[in-house]
């Protein structure tokens, strides 16, 4: 195992009276994708803007790729999407990304790969200003990806992407880990994340408030599972009769149930004398996960200092 | 170094494409024209060449307007740039800020220089191609199209300072307007008034030469009209004492001052500021 790209050890952020990030501690691995989730003003920018060196830690230390955040062998090898990234609307898609690539030394023909990678080959003679969101979004993702940096650092990244685009997205990515970049990335929507990452990272108020696989993470939160059952009326009665699930229309009714009851649940529900149509089995999404940690008045197993 | 220069390559391109400076680069040209056309029918006893008198009146006309081109291109530099989220990006980059600050300033004073050389060069042609220039008469208008850049460089780095100085772009651009105001018109204004209520007083020998020389936009003027003994005639100069005439060099190291110390401060001020 090669040393891990990034560490963070007991980092603090103060500003003033209050405290952006308190005591987070976390290592991102070689080749390792992992979510930072956390609500606005969890202090997830403030995060990647220390390991980026544009802003100190008041405690704690970083190491980034085995240097000091921001020094300039760290941030040759590193790539950075600000949340909703802006350019000079002035200079057009090819000439920001030549800009780009001489500061990080790189060569003319790597930024025509990136713009044809991002699908911006056509558009790229044209100004940044006439461009969409989505456009920019793509222009920040193809800077970042200059000089295949070993540390990617990605802040909101499929924001302003429509599905087909979140999933190129997804699939560059993808590619990048399996040559070994680590990647952190923030993101709002959830749901995506949860077949691409390895670990997810929960701030709350500037603190960790986990740090795990997703399924380690769900696991732990103990969540209930959510059966979904559609029958006749006479089924939908006995459900409601001897589970005390809840109708959800005419024709359906759920009910929770521990995960570990799930098995037994759902053999109580085979063995009535009713006639099922269909029958779901949802675990709780990401977003519940999510909601659990990230809600102020949920316990927190990270948090043990 | 190189980092620099792609800064300031970046913008000069983005310099030349504002809307703003354009518009005050071809009033400039306009101007300049005008005066090589109009302004020089030069009246009974005034033995000068043709441009020369057009050189004293491009200095007049470039007090006024090349501050204000070289404001419009910086004032935004900075603060634009954070205010629109840009710069945190190009702070992630491996460049130091003091590159930043530099290459935007050497981006901006080759857009002020193009200016000057494009706006006075017309003007000169324009002479060249109605009449005969004088041996000595170039130097002279070298002397001008140097010093112009010189002074633009001036307040590029008084509008960088604005622009690392406050919080947003407006506040940037009032502060900017300022500068302008107080070093190109009113500063001369007070000083005028100072003058006539002083009366040859001490004020008038001892240190009215110096706010003379301390002020850019009156050391630039002063440097280019006061620079021939027939210029003194053109430009109504030759009433000032000879006390209150500073060496050319005294003049040109007040410019030069002026360009080191906004450029120092907003390197300094532009370290220290987190995005």
């Amino acid at each position: 195992m090669t040393a891990p790209a990034l560490v963070l050890d007991d980092v603090g952020k103060r500003y003033g009276a209050s405290d952006a990030v308190r005591a987070v501690t976390l290592d991102l691995r070689a080749g390792e994708v992992m979510a930072l989730l956390g609500p606005n003003g969890a202090g997830k920018t403030t995060l990647m803007k220390m390991i980026l060196g544009l802003t100190r830690p008041t405690e704690g230390a970083i190491t980034v790729l085995g240097g000091a955040p921001g020094a300039a062998e760290a941030r040759r090898q590193s790539g950075y999407l600000p949340e909703s990234v802006a350019f000079n609307p002035a200079l057009t898609g090819r000439e920001t990304l030549r800009f780009f690539a001489r500061l990080k030394g790189r060569d003319r023909a790597e930024v025509e790969h990136l713009l044809g990678r991002v699908g911006l080959a056509e558009a790229a003679h044209r100004r940044v200003g006439t461009y969409s969101k989505g456009m920019r979004q793509r222009l920040g993702l193809a800077q970042a990806l200059l000089g295949e940096p070993r540390l990617l650092l990605l802040d909101e990244p499929t924001s302003g992407l429509d599905p087909i685009l979140r999933r190129a997205f997804y699939e560059i990515i993808a590619e990048l880990k399996a040559r070994g970049t680590s990647i952190l990335l923030s993101s709002h929507v959830l749901t995506e994340l949860e077949a691409r990452t390895d670990r997810a990272a929960i701030l709350r108020d500037g603190r960790l408030v986990a740090l795990d696989s997703l399924a380690d993470l769900r696991r732990a939160a103990g969540l209930p599972v959510r059966i979904r059952v559609e029958g006749r009326p006479a089924t939908l009665e006995a459900m409601t009769r001897d589970f005390g699930a809840r109708p959800m229309n005419g024709h359906a009714v759920e009910l929770f149930c521990p995960a570990e009851r799930k098995i037994e649940t759902l053999r109580r529900i085979a063995d009535l004398p009713v006639e099922i149509d269909d029958l779901e089995l949802v675990p709780p999404s990401l977003d519940e996960v999510y909601a659990h940690y990230g809600a102020p008045t949920a316990r927190t197993p990270g948090d043990g200092r | 170094m190189s980092a620099v220069l792609t800064v300031a390559a970046s913008e000069l391109r983005i310099g030349l494409r504002n809307r703003w400076v354009l518009m005050a680069t071809l009033l400039l040209a306009g101007l300049s024209l005008a005066l090589a056309f109009l302004g020089t029918a030069p009246g009974g006893t005034i033995d000068a060449g043709r441009l020369t008198v057009t050189t004293v009146g491009l200095a007049s006309l470039a007090t006024y307007l090349v501050p204000l081109i070289a404001l419009l291109l910086a004032y935004d530099a900075i603060v634009g740039e954070l205010d629109r989220g840009t710069m945190l990006l190009l702070l992630s980059y491996p460049l130091a800020r003091h590159e930043i600050v530099l290459g935007k300033f050497l981006g901006h004073v080759v857009v002020v220089a193009i200016a000057v050389v494009l706006g006075f060069g017309a003007a000169a042609l324009a002479v060249a191609a109605t009449g005969d220039i004088r041996a000595g008469e170039l130097w002279l208008f070298a002397r001008l199209v140097g010093s112009s850049i010189l002074l633009g460089a001036a307040f590029v780095g008084l509008g960088h300072l604005a622009s690392c100085l406050v919080r947003d772009r407006n506040t940037a651009a009032g502060l900017a307007i300022g500068i302008w105001l107080v070093l190109v018109l009113l500063f001369d204004m007070g000083l005028l008034g100072a003058l006539v209520a002083d009366e040859a007083g001490s004020f008038s020998k001892h240190v009215f030469p110096w706010l003379l020389i301390a002020n850019p936009a009156d050391a630039y003027r002063l440097f280019n009209l006061s620079g021939l003994p027939s210029i003194e005639q053109l430009s109504g100069m030759a009433g000032l004492a000879k006390a209150a005439r500073p060496a050319p060099a005294l003049l040109l190291a007040s410019i030069v001052a002026w360009i080191l110390l906004p450029l120092a401060l907003t390197t300094a001020r532009f370290r220290r500021r987190e995005p």
